[in-house]
């Protein structure tokens, strides 16, 4: 295509702009359903420049393995905080000080599929402090500080495979679980796959979070049936003390589980008492178990983080600890297990039903009491159905997976095959209302809907399927997330995103409460990095053999040292910049040609490591990235690469 | 360049047509990078005349008088904070990036140099005299440091001694 036919191309298209701009609504009008009137949903979503959102939502990036964080209503992108990926973006897992944070004994992973995202809680409401997320298939649980909105913490569960069913929380956070979603040999060992039954075993963490630092550890593991551990949820009220995690798989299959799991009319929710594990722990009945594990965790002063190895962890076999664990028989594969804010009722979304199963806590309890078994199973006590089930819901719909709650009495559940949510509610177990998504829902949101007070204004549709609902592009699509207002009777679609990843769980929380914590520069003063240059005085190039430590420091807008030679080929050269601002929102970035792994992105007060390797003798120019100021442009630095054996000496000035 | 520029401001035109506008007299709107670039030397206004010595910037501090005598606790203090916070960009004896502190009592208020330290973003926009240091420095803006105005009385002192 020559020039000119590009240009009248151009002009073609703006001709036909106009006719683009009047307003068409045929064919939306069957993709909107449950948002009747397009205006008044325009100004419930409605955030005008320069005001906030009244919700922080955060989202899990599921297989990008991050967390996106959006503002509700608006549906805006606020940030996407890099978890178990790197990130070329922000040098995540690329400079030093981050690597160690995606370190395991499995080597370093630079990916991981993450799922659900969980606030911490005090008393049974999110307090913000922190967000955690599972990372699924190299199982690990990370911790996200809400105060800088950073990754502070990863750690990895031995014993386990695959990490799904993870990481819910108890009422205080006292514990966040981890529950093997594949079971496997544990310990791990080289055997046949065919003799999975009675050999395979699922692990459940209970990982401690301490209330000061949030540090997570492995207090201790229950180590279960091999069954598939799918989801969980912590009793909260009368049934704090219990944690809920379903099962699916107790027919023990090893091959084509979509069929061979799928045989049993009932599957389980185990009810773990872990209370009276905690007793048991205390009496020492507990296996000390050889387990490889790391703990890596980021030091907010020294701006680096350290893997701290494992080497032990103690485990609870339930049949010797009697009390800890019983089995609720529950229908047809139960995916999500859900408690409503009271604590009384346990529900159970069995997947390939369309009922929904509501257990009593209060009648489990009664059941145990009278040690009223119909069974049990490898050891351990099966409650009978009729005994401890509260109610049916008769949906209407097919395959419900999750389900949250308003904290008015009523239940929302996603049904993934019929591509809706059904309102129910509680103790009558009638169907109130239902709406179409788009398309295929798996998890839902309410903000705080897990917790004992849910803010029930807003419900988020997590869905699985986008196709047409958004501008195409080509055959890989942003995932949707639907918002629909609930604060009427009817529930009311009234804005459509698109997400990063895929948006698996969500969990949202009031605005203010994450707010006002919400850190704006690392201070100078508090920096205590090994390798901080904190003012221009203290910059610096090291050499030691072919080790170059070059100690940096950036400042609108230029870096100090700006010109370096007597760097060689075959160096390896640090590259330590510390960025000298304390004013909020000026970071710099750092890149130099040639690096192998990507930019630093460094916040006020921060100091970052690069290595670079160069390989090509020459004149080498590194430059901000970030645009800092009016002089971003003339933020810029020459190294001088010397060929091997060549070098002059070492130099490193500014303004000379 | 020049075919491309005539073939863009030709499809311009197609645009403003088919959009229904079709007046030649719009077309005066679209300036070329040259005539802007051109206009905005045209209307550079010289600063006007200012008794930098009246002026006490924006800011905390209102009303400062200085003792006689200069705290030696002070400048030590105010020295580390100067090295540590503004050294990047300032040279105590000559210009940097940012002008020398050096005698700096004697073009400016104690008033306007403490609230420059403290409050550098509102001055440089608002302040006449900051805004005309700006511009001397090629827009390099003062970064802020976060300084309180406990700890820009001490760097004052330091200056003091310079």
């Amino acid at each position: 295509m020559n020039r000119l036919t590009k240009i009248l191309a151009v002009a073609a298209l703006a001709v036909t702009v106009p006719q683009g701009c009047s307003n068409n609504n045929d064919g939306t009008a069957s993709k909107n359903g449950g948002a009747i009137n397009k205006s008044s949903a325009a100004e419930k979503v409605y955030v005008a420049p320069g005001e906030y959102d009244e919700f922080y939502a955060f989202m899990s990036g599921g297989f990008s393995g991050q967390i996106s964080v959006y503002g509700l209503p608006s549906g805006r992108l606020l940030k996407v905080v890099p978890v178990f990926s790197v990130d070329g973006e922000k040098g995540y897992g690329f400079n030093e000080e981050t690597k160690p944070l995606l370190e395991t004994t499995h080597g370093f992973i630079p990916w991981d599929d993450a799922h659900h995202p969980e606030l911490s809680q005090t008393n049974g409401k999110p307090d913000g402090k922190y967000i955690f997320i599972n990372g699924n298939n190299t199982p690990r649980v990370a911790r996200i500080d809400l105060t800088t909105f950073e990754t502070a913490e990863i750690i990895e569960l031995p014993n386990a495979g695959g990490n799904h069913s993870s990481p819910f929380t108890t009422e205080n956070s006292e514990y966040v679980v981890a529950g093997t979603r594949f079971s496997v040999p544990i310990p791990q060992t080289d055997m046949s796959i065919a003799e999975y039954k009675g050999k395979f075993k699922g692990s459940l963490s209970f990982i401690s979070v301490d209330p000061e630092h949030g540090h997570m550890d492995i207090d201790f593991q229950v180590l279960m049936p091999g069954y598939d551990y799918d989801l969980a949820h912590g009793g909260k009220g009368k049934s704090h003390g219990w944690m809920f995690f379903t099962t699916y798989n107790t027919e023990e299959a090893h091959t084509l589980k979509e069929v061979n799991a799928s045989q049993n009319d009932k599957d389980y929710i185990a009810a773990i008492n872990w209370k009276k594990a905690q007793e048991y722990i205390e009496q020492g009945k507990f296996k000390e178990m050889d387990s490889e594990y790391l703990i890596n965790r980021y030091d907010e002063n020294k701006h680096m983080a350290e893997s701290i190895k494992k080497n032990k962890v103690r485990v609870l076999d339930p049949t010797e600890c009697p009390g800890v664990v019983y089995f609720l028989p529950t229908p047809k594969s139960p995916h999500g297990v859900d408690v409503d804010p009271t604590g009384s009722y346990i529900i159970g979304n069995g997947k390939l039903n369309a009922n929904l199963t509501v257990h009593s806590f209060d009648k489990m309890i009664e059941a145990i009491e009278n040690e009223s078994f119909a069974d049990e199973a490898y050891g351990i006590p099966v409650l009978n159905f009729e005994d401890i089930v509260a109610g049916t819901v008769e949906s209407g719909g097919l395959g419900p997976l999750h389900t949250e709650f308003d904290g008015e009495g009523n239940a929302y559940t996603t049904f993934f095959i019929s591509s809706e949510v059904v309102k129910w509610k509680l103790g009558t177990w009638e169907v109130l209302d239902r709406v179409p998504t788009y398309y295929s829902v798996g998890h839902l949101m309410i903000p705080g809907g897990d917790s004992k007070e849910p803010w029930g204004k807003y419900m988020v549709a997590l869905n699985k399927i986008t196709k047409d609902r958004y501008l195409p592009t080509g055959p890989e699509l942003a995932h949707s997330a639907q918002l629909y207002d609930i604060t009427g009777d009817k529930m009311e679609l009234i804005l459509d995103f698109p997400t990063i990843g895929e948006p698996h769980y969500a969990q949202a929380i009031a605005a203010d409460i994450v707010m006002k914590n919400s850190k704006k520069i690392y201070s100078l003063e508090e920096n205590t990095h090994p390798h901080a240059a904190k003012s221009e005085s203290e910059t610096r190039v090291e050499k030691n053999g072919n080790e170059v430590h070059v100690y940096m420091t950036t400042i609108r807008s230029h870096f100090a040292p700006d010109n370096i030679e007597g760097i060689e080929v075959g160096d390896k050269v640090y590259f330590h910049v510390t960025n000298l601002e304390q004013d909020w929102d000026v970071p710099h970035g750092f890149s130099v040609l040639g690096a192998q792994n990507a930019e630093l992105l460094i916040m006020p007060g921060q100091t970052e490591t690069l290595l670079w390797e160069p390989l090509k003798a020459g004149i080498i120019p590194f430059y901000c990235t970030d645009f800092c100021s009016a002089l971003h442009q003339e933020m810029q630095g020459y190294v001088r690469v010397s060929p091997k054996g060549e070098a002059p000496e070492i130099l490193a000035t500014t303004g000379e | 360049m020049k075919k491309l520029t005539t073939m863009a401001a030709l499809a311009l035109l197609l645009v403003v047509a088919a959009c229904g506008g079709g007046a030649p007299e719009e077309r005066k709107t679209v300036k070329t990078p040259d005539a802007i670039t051109h206009e905005k030397v045209e209307k550079k206004e010289t600063p006007k005349e200012i008794d930098p010595m009246s002026m006490k910037g924006i800011g905390p501090v209102t009303e400062l008088t200085l003792p006689e005598t200069i705290d030696q606790g002070m400048v030590e203090e105010g020295k580390a904070l100067f090295e540590k916070n503004c050294a990047a960009c300032h040279k105590t004896d000559k210009k940097y990036i940012g002008p020398a502190p050096k005698d700096i009592l004697d073009r400016r208020t104690p008033e306007w140099v403490m609230n420059m330290i403290i409050n550098p973003t509102e001055m440089v926009q608002k302040d006449p005299l900051a805004k005309q240091v700006l511009a001397e420095a090629n827009g390099a803006i003062m970064a802020d440091q976060n300084i309180t105005e406990d700890q820009a009385r001490k760097i004052l002192e330091y200056f003091r001694t310079l």
